[in-house]
């Protein structure tokens, strides 16, 4: 176990010099000269040009991306923001608690909500709960964001006033945001409990655990929903992965100062390390989160664990 | 046979069973009556779909709850009619009781949890004991169906089907069970180990001295372990009997033709015997006896009214118009 992790973690490597390399490229490629955006209009073409040299704008593009690595790996420096001049590493750690607090209150709700949800659609598959509730997973699908949390802030904020509609500092900030993001997360992770649930508690080995005497409510739960958790974790990592990297419409509309707007705001102004070190970021986050899943596969799956000897 | 006492411990009554598929109702099992004295083990012969297992889990009430549904009759267990019981007591009655081996091994456990967990689940269940003793008892009963104790932390994606139908063994005899029902325990098993897991089936039946029923397409395996025999045909017995007295004397054409399917050693034959036509589509069985569109005998009567059970000698019953002698064929 312990060499597998070992080894899936020098497999990033070769996953993170391919992401950089991909994200340098595309940045490169973009219009819009950065220089000229932290000048301004009205710059002359020796001060943008003077600029392009300081920041090393002026060199052909392999040469760009050899020393940014260069740092990136003898000194672990990813560059400074264009803009504020901080160093990038400040600014998205500035606004990763924000994320992260997002992400882990809107995983927990999806999951406190969308397993259990799952789980009695499935045990009671075609009864009113259940058609009810997928017609509503469907609508949580779809919903967009922006809509969704502006329902919510009229609501509870402007009608009712008993929730902010902004900040991310205490707990009641974080419930109309969380909630908003999660409604989505939700949908995702029941309807993949339900149908994992479908396939598990018809097979024969739930019918022996019947045959022992067990009760409805252990068969459910200590072998269905045991069986069935594979593929629902799965979703779960991948719908946390994909929230690590930032809600930018729910940020935007909570003004939450999380790496979702960062990165918006640094695209807009052409501040290309606090992309790059953005999307780095976000790649290491979502790989870290699918070894935890694999990882999280082994303690599930007796048969998997023993491949990862 | 050694310890059949007179006393029934099974009294299935007018059992009637239907499955609901695609708005169309299948009979399973219709008025099926049958018995069983304790300590006696029963064969129950048929092709597939005549309703063998669908009759095995009516008696434990685990039938698949939404298709399925026993629309009449009365199971008598140690006197008491199971299909009155609360979904509490059948619990009780599961397992501690009434215990089955399923068909296939290689689904019938819990893919993610020990060997020893799932027999301990079973014994939990049934008796308060402290967790060391659960999983003595566990390993106790490894080691009765011939599995080394040290693999009791196992799971089961590391025994073969032989060894892990054994464990299934093991798990369903671990309450010390009345009646223990195998569907086909060794069907899906090669036939090495089909000897060696009915030799243990049988050293265990009489060091627990329980009833059995042995579902089976095997009429040799009946020969071997059983004391009478029931012969299923399209959801109701057609024919039971001691094994000694339907195996000699039997009087069903059903049975005949089972008989006669298997191949004969002597004779040079090029063509193994079949039963003409096919099983009744149980969607739309056949008016009258639903036998009669293969059966060699059939006459006229039989495709109008379904024939009534008769007892050609004490204990011995058949369903059927006509009248075979001994195998014969002759009316």
């Amino acid at each position: 176990m312990f060499k597998y992790i070992i080894k899936r973690l020098l497999m990033l490597i070769p996953i993170l010099l391919v992401v950089t390399f991909v994200i340098f490229t595309l940045l490169y490629i973009t219009p819009g000269d950065p220089a000229k955006m932290i000048l301004g209009q009205t710059a002359t073409e020796e001060a943008v040009a003077e600029l392009r040299a300081e920041l090393g704008l002026d060199q052909p593009f392999l040469i760009q991306y050899l020393n940014y690595m260069k740092d990136l790996i003898f000194h672990f420096d990813i560059g400074t923001s264009y803009t504020t001049g901080q160093p990038v590493i400040d600014e998205i750690m500035n606004c990763l608690p924000a994320t992260l607090k997002l992400a882990l209150s809107s995983i927990l709700i999806a999951v406190v909500v969308g397993v259990p949800i799952g789980v009695i659609s499935a045990v009671k598959q075609y009864s009113i709960f259940d058609n009810i509730v997928m017609v509503l997973g469907l609508a949580g699908i779809s919903m967009p964001v922006f809509w969704l949390g502006l329902l919510l802030i009229i609501l509870f904020s402007v009608r009712l006033g008993i929730l902010p509609a902004s900040g991310y500092s205490t707990w009641q900030q974080m419930i109309l945001p969380a909630v908003t993001l999660s409604a989505q997360s939700i949908a995702v992770v029941a309807r993949m409990t339900r149908s994992s649930m479908l396939e598990e508690i018809r097979k024969d080995y739930i019918r022996t655990v019947r045959m022992k005497g067990q009760t409805e409510m252990r068969i459910t739960i200590f072998h269905g929903l045991r069986n069935a958790l594979i593929p629902i974790v799965t979703v779960i990592g991948t719908q946390f992965g994909s929230l690590l990297g930032g809600a930018v419409m729910c940020e935007t509309i909570f003004s939450i100062p999380g790496i979702g707007r960062l990165m918006v705001d640094s695209i807009k102004t052409r501040n290309f390390p606090i992309v790059q070190g953005g999307v780095l970021f976000i790649a290491i986050g979502f790989a870290l989160v699918n070894l935890l899943v694999d990882i999280i596969y082994a303690f599930l799956d007796p048969k998997i664990k023993a491949q990862y000897k | 046979m050694e310890h059949t006492s007179n006393e029934k411990l099974l009294d299935i009554r007018d059992l009637s069973v239907e499955y609901h598929s695609n708005g169309k109702i299948v009979k399973a099992v219709s008025n099926l009556n049958l018995s069983l004295k304790k300590g006696e083990t029963l064969g129950f012969v048929g092709e597939t779909g005549a309703g063998k297992t669908t009759t095995a889990l009516s008696i434990l009430r685990i039938l698949p709850e939404l298709p399925s549904r026993i629309t009449s009759g009365e199971i008598w267990f140690n006197g008491e009619n199971l299909l009155l019981k609360s979904k509490k007591e059948m619990q009780q009655i599961r397992g501690k009781e009434i215990s089955m081996i399923f068909q296939d091994p290689m689904t019938s456990l819990d893919p993610v949890a020990t060997v020893g967990k799932q027999i301990e689940e079973m014994i939990g269940l049934h008796e308060k004991l402290p967790k060391k003793e659960l999983r003595e008892k566990a390993a106790q009963m490894l080691e009765q169906v011939g599995i080394k104790r040290e693999r009791i932390d196992d799971y089961p994606h590391q025994f073969s089907g032989g060894m892990k139908q054994r464990v299934v063994i093991a798990m369903a005899l671990s309450c010390n069970p009345n009646l223990l029902i195998a569907d086909e325990p060794t069907t899906a098993l090669n036939v090495t180990i089909q000897a060696q897991v009915l030799e243990l089936m049988k050293n265990l039946k009489r060091q627990y001295q329980m009833s059995m029923i042995m579902i089976t397409h095997d009429l040799g395996i009946v020969a071997e372990i059983c004391d009478s025999v029931a012969i299923m045909y399209a959801g109701n017995i057609v024919e039971y009997g001691t094994v000694e007295r339907v195996y000699e004397n039997f009087c069903h054409p059903y049975t005949e033709a089972l008989f006669d399917s298997i191949p004969s050693l002597d004779e040079d034959q090029e063509e193994l015997k079949v039963i003409a036509g096919l099983t009744p589509d149980p969607t739309n069985l056949p008016s009258g006896c639903p036998f009669h569109p293969r059966c060699p005998y059939a006459g006229p009567e039989c495709a109008q009214q379904a024939p009534e059970v008769r007892e050609t000698e004490p204990g011995h019953i058949v369903r059927c118009h006509k009248d075979l002698k001994g195998g014969s064929g002759n009316e």
